[in-house]
């Protein structure tokens, strides 16, 4: 018979390489189980400076490689999978890889993570890599010397505005609300203000993305007056938030209307023995340090989970 | 893979006939370095249907815009030094070796 894991985690993010620390130093046999490299968004996030411990001296690709290299030390096997079927309802747990591998786990933890929300505005899909981004770790450096424009106001398109500055000539944020109203923290708007490369388009939206091969105008309305007006840029960076990368675990675990993982201050989800972690859940705060946090509460509770069920199975 | 810069492009693609697959990456483009090794796999297995090359941007940025590559992972394939397809944003390898085939 092929060898059962303790734990199983789906996605190698930071929930889910916390998860794997915690769940290998508990000497737990303990695999994560992810398509490509780990580190999740995060790894795509330059600037971080709000890990607790790591004041202005870390990176997200460096922090990420750095869990990577923890969860490794205390025995966590990290297998590049792309999960395409679960079978999550036994006291044996199965997993299915789109390489034809069939996995065996006591417990899951779900951890499989968020990807950038597309708004499908006119221009936006035929025009992606062609100026249209998502990533400014990836592209801010094609547009040295460039313009370019932020769609958001929340912390990630505030700081990757900022990121965004190191490189373009002007980043213009397109803002939905009011003059000077921002949803991001303070300390980022506050630097935003004063970075004079960045300029704001407050009450309006984005309406078409142009170019012909290459990005060279947008569209933007001002959503107070219906004006239309055009501006000449080179690139366009959405912020807009994320959708969770569920789709896998439709009918297989309760999730909200959204598509998050419905779980517990445990991190239960609906189906007994199956934890859930990171960006993917139902919560308030969606960061690198609360996935952290997710991560770890899972795998303690897998583990009780773990010898509760050996318990019964002693005693029966 | 064949590594392109701004010195060989001309002759290792534009001037070069048949099939070529060219893999636009940097340093630090995660989903760059997370797609690279089923890229090397899928050189490997397919050796004889193309010329794989990789090429990256850091320091070829004008070569990457030059060929309307404004972001990244891109992936872009040439048939006797024109562009016929290309793959951009969200790449999966079972796309990518789709293309291929279909091409080759």
């Amino acid at each position: 018979m092929a060898e059962v894991y303790d734990i199983i985690i789906v996605g190698g993010g930071p929930g889910g390489l916390a998860a794997g620390i915690y769940g290998s130093r508990a000497r737990l046999k303990t695999a994560i189980l992810q398509k490509g490299k780990p580190g999740g968004q995060a790894a795509r996030t330059e600037d971080l400076e709000n890990y607790p411990g790591f004041s202005r001296g870390t990176t997200g690709p460096a922090l990420m490689e750095a869990m990577e290299e923890h969860a490794k030390s205390f025995g966590t096997e990290i297998i590049s999978e792309e999960i395409v079927g679960l079978d999550l309802e036994g006291k044996i747990k199965l997993i299915k890889s789109k390489s034809g591998h069939e996995y065996m786990s006591k417990t899951v933890i779900l951890a499989p993570g968020a990807v950038p929300k597309s708004l499908e505005i006119k221009g936006e899909i035929p025009l992606r890599g062609k100026g249209v981004s998502y990533c400014a770790t990836c592209d801010a450096d094609f547009f040295e010397e460039l313009d370019v424009v932020v769609v958001g106001n929340g912390d990630a398109a505030v700081e990757e505005a900022m990121y965004l500055t190191k490189f373009a000539e002007t980043v213009t944020i397109i803002v939905r609300r009011n003059e000077g109203d921002l949803r991001c923290n303070k300390t980022s708007a506050e630097r935003a203000f004063a970075n004079p490369k960045i300029k704001w388009v407050w009450n309006s939206v984005l309406e078409e993305i142009k170019g012909n091969g290459l990005v060279d105008s947008v569209v933007i309305k001002n959503i107070k007056t219906g004006e239309l007006s055009v501006l000449e840029t080179n690139g366009v960076f959405f912020f807009v938030g994320t959708v969770p990368k569920t789709e896998i675990l439709k009918g297989k675990v309760e999730l909200n209307e959204q598509g998050y993982i419905i779980t517990n201050d445990l991190m239960q989800t609906s189906v007994p023995g199956v934890y859930a972690a990171g960006d993917a859940r139902v919560k308030y705060l969606r960061q690198v340090v609360t996935a952290a946090s997710d991560g770890a509460i899972a795998a303690v509770a897998a583990e009780r989970y773990l010898a509760e069920e050996e318990g019964l199975h002693k005693s029966s | 893979m064949l590594a392109l810069t701004k010195e060989n492009f001309e002759e290792e693609v534009k001037k070069a006939e048949g099939l070529i697959m060219v893999d636009f990456w940097s340093e630090k483009c995660e989903p760059c370095k997370a797609l690279m090794p089923s890229v090397h796999e899928l050189a490997e297995k397919h050796a004889d249907k193309a010329k794989f090359c990789s090429l990256d941007t850091n320091g070829n940025k004008r070569l990457a815009m030059s060929q309307k590559v404004l972001g990244l992972p891109t992936i872009l394939f040439y048939q006797n030094g024109e562009i016929v397809a290309e793959l951009c944003n969200e790449i999966s390898i079972e796309d990518v070796e789709a293309k291929l085939l279909e091409l080759a």
